[in-house]
């Protein structure tokens, strides 16, 4: 029982990094059909970013916040340097775009920072919790928590603000956002740095967990990518189904089976939501009158 | 207010407008009359600005706006009502019309969305529904409330009658008289030419993407060859 408990606290903390990497999917591609693949690298610049800031000696949270705003503006320059240049392009070439963009990202920050393993200290210390038998880790409750907020903060976002609507009909209606005077350009740019803040938040947040170097984002992207099928592609809250359920499956598979096998869980996921049902969970049934 | 010069716009290699002129005066309802592909939604799409320009000049209100943004043009006053009712099915009917008036976010919003449901009052009784649930002819007037958010000087019109019952396309009509009585300069592309020059100063004829015939609306009205080929008589 305190075992299970224990896979879960486990899974969970995974799972909503994945989570957020999965919402990250899902901005972008909500904007513009597009699958980010990389996503992942925004996951690390934001952990990397922070570890360097940090060394060159700002507090802690303040190497934090500027790492999430330098990652912003990378999302932002990959929008306006790679993808608005090739706007009419058909959307699989854009989706290759975003693979160069991830291979060139990883092959900057290995030259910009290192090949190494990188952390900083937990945000609240590393005396762990120990609830019914099972430990968690003050940083684990940071993640969850923050991934809750980052959730929160952007439903509310989406449903309450002028602009987060403004993002959600220039994903239903292109071109009848350009006729009521959206600059749908802006949206583009907007939504790519908010993915890449999303991403950044994900990385700092766990970085003192699992560690960070400059080439976790290929893992990162294709669990997220995984969680994003699973709930649906397009759906903020089947990211957050998609990547809790895979955290878990996967803290699961590590325990009850053997550590190898964690990674593979996820790909199976991706395989059975293709199979099954690649609308994933909560896809979009798409109900539009034409 | 609104003039076309020599304008011409393509699909890829295929040329659809082969120079355009035209100009639209403040004040006045223009219609203009044509057979299906004859051009008439790419000129509304150039106007606009979501549709690329070639060659020629589009102005507005002596400013040169050929080139510019769409959102650069909805904030000087032209809006458009698009063909086949392009409406956010995904947001509710109300949150279509605020994004209507986008770029604004003073007190005559809240004004405006009562004069919108206060025209079609299906609108509010819907308001709260997505708008992808609306009928052929509810999303018709959603689409022309939502342009009307936009606070136009001047109004563009793409069939804003096509799926309409009789007695909506005769609502349609009169609410564009009343907009020519508030001041609004409407350009309008209809089906129902007879209905749609009946109510106007003045109309084009288009044809393959070149404007054959420009005349006082009641000229064309008697036009035998307007009546064969537009009018059905
Ligand atoms: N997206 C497109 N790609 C290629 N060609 C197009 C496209 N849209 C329209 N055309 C072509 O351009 C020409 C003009 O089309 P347009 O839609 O402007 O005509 P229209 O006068 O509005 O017709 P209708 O009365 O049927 O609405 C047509 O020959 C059409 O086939
Ligand atoms: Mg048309």
């Amino acid at each position: 029982m305190s075992e299970l408990l224990q896979f879960v606290f486990s899974g969970l903390t995974v799972g909503a990094v994945y989570a957020l990497v999965a919402l990250g999917f899902t901005i972008i591609y909500n904007a513009s059909e597009v699958v980010n693949f990389s996503q992942g690298e925004f996951v690390m610049l934001g952990g990397m970013l922070t570890v360097f800031i940090f060394e060159a000696g700002l507090p802690l949270w303040g190497a934090a916040f500027l790492a999430i705003f330098i990652t912003a503006l990378v999302g932002v320059l990959l929008n306006k340097l790679a993808i608005e240049p090739a706007r009419g392009a058909s959307v699989v070439n854009l989706i290759i775009i975003t693979i160069g963009a991830s291979i060139f990202l990883r092959g900057l920050a290995q030259i910009i920072f290192d090949k190494q393993l990188h952390r900083y200290p937990s945000f609240s210390g590393d005396d762990p919790l120990h609830i019914a038998g099972a430990t968690l880790l003050p940083q684990s409750i940071w993640v969850m928590f923050g991934a809750a907020f980052v959730f929160a903060g952007l439903y509310a976002f989406f449903t309450r603000t002028l602009t987060g609507k403004a993002i959600l009909a220039t994903a239903n209606n292109r071109l009848a956002a350009r006729l009521v005077g959206i600059n749908t350009n802006f949206i583009m740019a907007l939504s790519f740095g908010l993915s890449a803040a999303v991403g950044a938040t994900a990385g700092v947040l766990v970085t003192p967990i699992t560690l960070t170097s400059y080439d976790i984002g290929v893992m990162l992207a294709l669990k997220g990518f995984a969680a994003a099928m699973l709930g649906g592609m397009g759906n903020p809250f089947g990211a957050l189904v998609g990547g809790l359920f895979i955290g878990l499956i996967e803290a699961t598979t590590a325990g009850y089976l053997t550590s190898e096998y964690k990674d593979a869980a996820a790909f199976i996921v991706i395989l059975l939501t293709l199979f099954v049902m690649p609308q994933g969970l909560f896809g979009a049934k798409s109900m539009e009158r034409v | 207010m609104l003039s076309v010069e020599g304008l011409r716009s393509k699909y890829g290699r295929i040329e659809v407008l082969h120079g355009i002129t035209l100009e639209v005066h403040s004040g006045e309802i223009v219609t203009l009359v044509g057979a299906n592909g004859a051009g008439k939604t790419t000129l509304l799409r150039c106007l606009s600005g979501v549709q690329p320009v070639s060659q020629g000049t589009i102005h507005f209100r002596g400013e040169n706006l050929t080139g510019t943004a769409p959102h650069t043009r909805v904030c000087q006053g032209l809006l458009q009502s698009p063909e086949g009712r392009q409406i956010f099915t995904n947001l509710s009917v109300e949150e279509n019309l605020r994004l209507g008036a986008y770029r604004y976010r003073d007190e005559r919003v809240e004004k405006d969305m009562q004069e919108a449901y206060a025209l079609f009052p299906i609108l509010r009784e819907k308001r709260n529904l997505p708008a992808g649930g609306l009928s052929g002819g509810q999303q018709q007037m959603l689409a022309i409330a939502r342009a009307l958010m936009g606070r136009p000087i001047c109004l563009l019109l793409d069939e804003p009658s096509l799926g309409l019952a009789p007695i909506l396309v005769d609502q349609i009509l009169d609410t564009v008289k009343s907009l020519k009585e508030m001041g609004v300069t409407v350009f309008v592309v209809e089906q129902n030419a007879f209905a749609a020059l009946s109510i106007a100063d003045r109309g084009y004829v288009m044809e393959t993407g070149q404007i054959i015939m420009a005349a006082p609306a009641q000229d064309l009205l008697a036009d035998d060859r307007v009546r064969e080929a537009y009018l059905g008589v």
